[in-house]
C-alpha cells in the first residue's frame, strides 16, 4: 500500500485544523450529527449548532466539492477529505450533511437545468434549505417503479394526487423531491421527478411513531398540489433514471466511511465483571461479543480498502449492496448483543431508574431493525448482488 | 484486492499462470495417488524455488528476496487456488522467519540458504495434543552436560515427513501453561533418537508425528535464548497463521467460483438452477464473507510487514475469518453441486477436506476468537 504525502496537502491541513480549533463550539463536541442534519426542530432549536453552520457556510465550505457558481466551495475531493477528517479530529462533524447536500444537489448538479441549478443548489449549500424524499408510498416499497402517486397536467402547472411513506424529516422540510406517475400505461417510463414546495396547499405531512418511539418518518399527503411547470427534472417521464443517479450518489455516502467503534468486549467486562483469569464471566456471550468485534473491525478496515482501490483504479471497490448488507448486519448485531450486555438494565423506556447510556442502548436495538429494511432492503440487495456482481440469471 | 506494488503484481501473475498450468487441481490428484509420504510433488516444489518463491522472505544476503509477507501471502493466495501442496508456509515463511529473527547466525547461515534454494525443508514441531495449544507446550529439555536432551512426542508436524530439520518448542523450566521456560531448537530430522511416523490423514499431505528419546543438542541448535522462546514462537506462528490464511482465501475463492459457475449451467426444472433466488441469495452472502476476509487477510500481512504491534490481533481476526468462510464456501460447495458434489470424482470433496485441516491448523477459528479475547484483556 502507498501513501503519496503531498507537501501542499499538509499546509491546506494545517490551515483547515486551525481553523477548526479556532471556530468549533466545544458544546457539540461529540454529539450525535445525525439528529442535527436530519431533525429540523432539534437543529433549529440549539443556538450553538446554528453557530457551527454559519460559521462553516461562510467558509465556503457547506457543500465543499460543488461548483462556486452554484454556492459551492469548488474543492477538490481530497480537500473535501481532509476537511471531514479534521473535523473528526476534534471531535466535530460537518453541520451541513443534509439529503440536499448528499443526494438531491449532486443530481440536480448533474441533471438539472440550468434555472433548477440556480434556484435550489445555493440554498442547499448554505444549509437553508431542508428537504425530504418522496418516493415510498403505501403500495410502492422494495417495488418502487410500482408508485402511484398521481401528476396530471394542469395547463400551466402540474397537478399532484396520491401518499408517499417513509419520508425522513417530511414535517420540518421545506422542500420535497418527488417521484410522481405521469403514465399509467409504462412502469419505470411513466415516472417524473418533480421539486414541491412543503407550503403548498393540499400538502400535508403527519409522524409515524415507531417501536423506537421515534417520529422522524412521516406519511405525506398530496391532495390536488399544485406545482409549476419548471420543477420537473429531466423532462417528462424521465425520472426513473434521475432517481436511480440520486440513489447512486445515496450509496456512495454510505461507503464513504464509518468511525471506528469502540470494542464491544471491554464494555462487556465492565457490565458483566469478569473471571478469575479476567475472562468475560458469561462465556457464551463473550464468543459472540468477540466475534462481532473481529468482523467490525474487518468491516470498517473493508470500507478502507474499498475506498483505497477504487481510488488507485485497481479495481470497483467492493460493491455497495455487499457493503450494505454486511454493515448492517454487525450494526443489528452489536445492537442486540448491547441489550443483553446490559441485561434487565438494557430494557428501559424512560425515567430516571435508567441510565442515560441504558435508555439508549435499548432505543438503539429497537432501531437497528430498520438497518435491513430501509435504503434497499436485505433481500433487495442480495438480487443486486447476484445479478450485477455475481452475474445470476434472473430470477425465477 | 488490495492496491499491490509492480514486484506484487507481477508475483501474483505469475503465480496465478503457473498454478493453472503448472498445478491444477488435477496435480493434487496425481499426488495423492502417488501415495509418497512426501504429500506433495518434489519436481513442483523445485519449479516454485526456482521461481525464488521460497526465498520470498528471506533476506538477500542468504539468497533470498526480502519482498516481505504480503508477497509471500499474494503467491500463496494463488497457489491456494489449486489446493497446491507444497511446504512454503511452514518451512519458507515460518521457519524461515524464525531463523531470520532468532539472532542464531550460525544457523541462519547453515539453514537460509538452503530454505531459500529449497535444498532443504524445515518443518515446525509445536502441537502436541489433538488442540493447538502452544501455551500447554509439555516436551521437555534436560540440561546434559553442555547441551540438551529431549523428551517427549510432536503431532501433527505439517510437512514433518518432508522435513530435513525441525524448529522445536521444547520446556526448559516451569510447567505447561507458563510463559516463562520455552526454549527453541533445531534439530535435524535425522538425529539420533527422533523417530518420525506418518500421519495419513483426509488429505495426504506429509504430516508426521515425532518421538523424541532422549535426543541430544547442544546449545548452538538454540533459536534465541533460552527459557525466552515464547516471543520468538508466538512470531513463527503468526507467520504461519497469516501465510495459510492467505492460502485459504484463495481455496476459498476458488471453491467458490467454480459453484458460481456451476449455478450458471445447471438447468432443472427449465430453468438455470442459478436463478433461484434461494440459491443467489446464498451466492451472495458467501461473496460478501470472502471479501471481508479478503481484508482481514491483506491486514494481517501488512501489519507484520509493518511490525505493527497489533499484529497478533489482525493475525487472528484472519485466521479466524478464513477457517469460518473456507468451512463454509466448501460446505456450500458440496450442497449446491447437490450429488455430484459427493463424489470423489468431483473436485468439491478435496476442497471440504483441506478447509477442516486449513481451520485445525495453527489454531482453528474459535482458537484465535480466544486468542483475541485475551490479546484484549476480556
Amino acid at each position: 500500500m502507498f501513501d503519496v504525502i503531498d507537501p501542499g496537502e499538509n499546509a491546506w491541513r494545517a490551515e483547515v485544523s486551525a481553523w477548526m480549533a479556532a471556530n468549533f463550539p466545544p458544546s457539540l463536541r461529540g454529539k450525535n450529527a445525525t439528529r442535527y442534519t436530519t431533525d429540523g426542530a432539534f437543529a433549529d432549536a440549539d443556538p450553538d449548532f446554528q453557530l457551527w453552520l454559519r460559521r462553516v457556510v461562510e467558509k465556503g465550505w457547506g457543500a465543499p466539492t460543488w461548483p462556486v457558481e452554484y454556492g459551492g466551495g469548488g474543492l477538490s475531493a481530497a480537500e473535501a477529505a481532509i476537511i471531514n477528517e479534521e473535523m473528526l479530529n476534534i471531535g466535530a462533524f460537518h453541520p451541513n450533511r443534509t439529503y440536499g447536500v448528499m443526494m438531491l444537489g449532486p443530481t440536480l448538479i448533474e441533471l438539472g437545468d440550468e434555472v433548477q441549478k440556480r434556484r435550489f443548489v445555493p440554498p442547499i449549500a448554505r444549509g437553508e434549505a431542508r428537504w425530504c424524499q418522496g418516493f415510498s408510498e403505501p403500495g410502492a416499497g422494495s417495488d418502487l417503479a410500482s408508485l402511484q402517486t398521481k401528476c396530471i397536467d394542469g395547463g400551466d402547472h402540474w397537478v399532484v394526487r396520491g401518499q408517499k411513506i417513509w419520508t425522513s424529516g417530511a414535517n420540518h422540510a421545506h422542500w420535497c423531491f418527488c417521484l410522481v406517475r405521469t403514465d399509467t400505461s409504462v412502469k419505470q417510463g411513466g415516472i417524473s421527478f418533480l421539486l414541491i414546495d412543503m407550503n403548498s396547499p393540499g400538502v400535508e405531512a403527519r409522524p409515524i411513531t415507531l417501536i423506537s418511539g421515534t417520529t422522524h418518518f412521516c406519511e405525506v399527503f398530496f391532495s390536488d398540489v399544485r406545482v409549476p411547470k419548471e420543477n420537473m427534472v429531466g423532462g417528462i417521464n424521465r425520472g426513473w433514471s434521475v432517481a436511480k443517479r440520486l440513489l447512486q450518489f445515496e450509496r456512495d455516502s454510505l461507503a464513504s466511511g464509518r468511525a471506528e467503534e469502540p470494542a464491544l468486549a471491554p464494555i462487556a467486562k465492565k457490565h458483566i465483571g469478569a473471571d478469575a483469569q479476567g475472562r468475560i464471566a458469561d462465556a457464551d456471550l463473550r464468543s459472540r461479543v468477540i466475534g462481532n468485534d473481529m468482523r467490525l473491525r474487518a468491516y470498517v478496515q473493508t470500507l478502507r480498502r474499498s475506498s483505497a482501490e477504487a481510488k488507485a483504479g485497481a479495481g470497483p471497490g467492493v460493491p455497495v449492496s455487499v457493503l450494505k448488507n454486511l454493515g448492517a448486519g454487525l450494526s443489528q448485531e452489536r445492537a442486540e448483543l448491547m441489550v443483553e450486555i446490559l441485561g434487565q438494565r438494557g430494557l428501559g423506556w424512560d425515567g430516571d431508574q435508567f441510565s442515560h447510556e441504558e435508555l439508549e442502548a435499548a432505543r438503539a436495538w429497537l432501531h437497528s431493525k430498520a438497518f435491513s429494511i430501509y435504503g434497499g432492503s436485505h433481500e433487495i440487495q442480495n438480487n443486486i448482488t447476484a445479478k450485477h456482481v455475481l452475474g445470476l440469471p434472473a430470477a425465477q | 484486492m488490495a492496491v499491490l506494488s509492480e514486484e506484487q503484481s507481477l508475483l501474483r501473475d505469475a503465480a496465478s499462470a503457473w498454478a493453472r498450468e503448472r498445478s491444477p487441481v488435477a496435480a493434487l490428484r496425481k499426488v495423492r495417488a502417488a501415495a509418497s509420504p512426501l504429500g506433495f510433488d518434489p519436481q513442483a516444489f523445485a519449479e516454485m524455488t526456482e521461481m525464488g518463491w521460497a526465498g520470498i522472505v528471506v533476506p538477500e544476503e542468504f539468497g533470498g528476496a526480502d519482498f516481505g509477507f504480503h508477497s509471500m501471502g499474494v503467491v500463496l493466495e494463488q497457489l491456494g487456488r489449486t489446493l497446491t501442496a507444497s511446504p512454503l508456509v511452514a518451512s519458507s515463511l515460518a521457519a524461515a522467519t524464525g531463523l531470520r529473527r532468532s539472532g542464531a547466525s550460525a544457523l541462519q547461515a547453515a539453514w537460509l540458504p538452503k530454505i531459500a534454494s529449497g535444498e532443504a525443508i524445515v518443518a515446525l514441531a509445536i502441537d502436541e495434543g489433538a488442540r493447538h495449544n502452544p501455551g500447554a507446550i509439555a516436551l521437555r529439555a534436560e540440561r546434559a552436560g553442555r547441551g540438551f536432551k529431549l523428551n517427549g512426542a510432536k503431532r501433527p508436524v505439517l510437512n514433518g515427513m518432508a522435513a530435513h530439520a525441525l524448529i522445536v518448542a521444547a520446556r526448559t523450566s516451569g510447567a505447561p501453561g507458563d510463559a516463562k521456560g520455552i526454549t527453541l531448537f533445531l534439530a535435524p530430522a535425522d538425529s539420533a533418537n527422533l523417530s518420525r511416523a506418518e500421519l495419513t490423514e483426509v488429505e495426504r499431505r506429509g504430516a508426521a508425528s515425532f518421538i523424541f528419546e532422549g535426543v541430544a543438542l547442544g546449545a548452538g541448535a538454540i533459536l534465541g535464548e533460552v527459557d525466552q522462546g515464547a516471543a520468538l514462537l508466538d512470531v513463527i506462528l503468526d507467520c504461519a497463521r497469516a501465510g495459510l490464511s492467505a492460502q485459504m482465501l484463495g481455496s476459498a475463492w476458488e471453491a467458490f467460483d467454480v459453484t458460481l459457475a456451476y449455478l450458471k449451467t445447471r438447468v432443472q426444472f427449465g430453468a438455470l438452477i442459478g436463478s433461484f433466488q434461494a440459491l443467489q441469495h446464498r451466492a451472495a452472502a458467501l461473496y460478501a464473507e470472502l471479501e471481508l476476509t479478503r481484508t482481514a487477510v491483506e491486514g494481517a500481512l501488512d501489519a507484520l510487514d509493518a511490525g505493527a504491534p497489533d499484529a497478533s490481533e489482525l493475525v487472528s481476526i484472519a485466521k479466524a475469518l478464513a477457517g469460518d468462510t473456507f468451512r463454509r464456501v466448501a460446505n456450500e460447495m458440496i450442497q449446491m453441486h447437490g450429488g455430484i458434489g459427493m463424489t470423489d470424482e468431483h473436485d468439491a470433496g478435496l476442497f471440504l477436506k483441506r478447509a477442516r485441516i486449513d481451520d485445525m491448523s495453527f489454531g482453528n477459528a474459535a482458537f484465535h476468537r480466544e486468542r483475541y479475547a485475551t490479546l484484549l484483556g476480556c
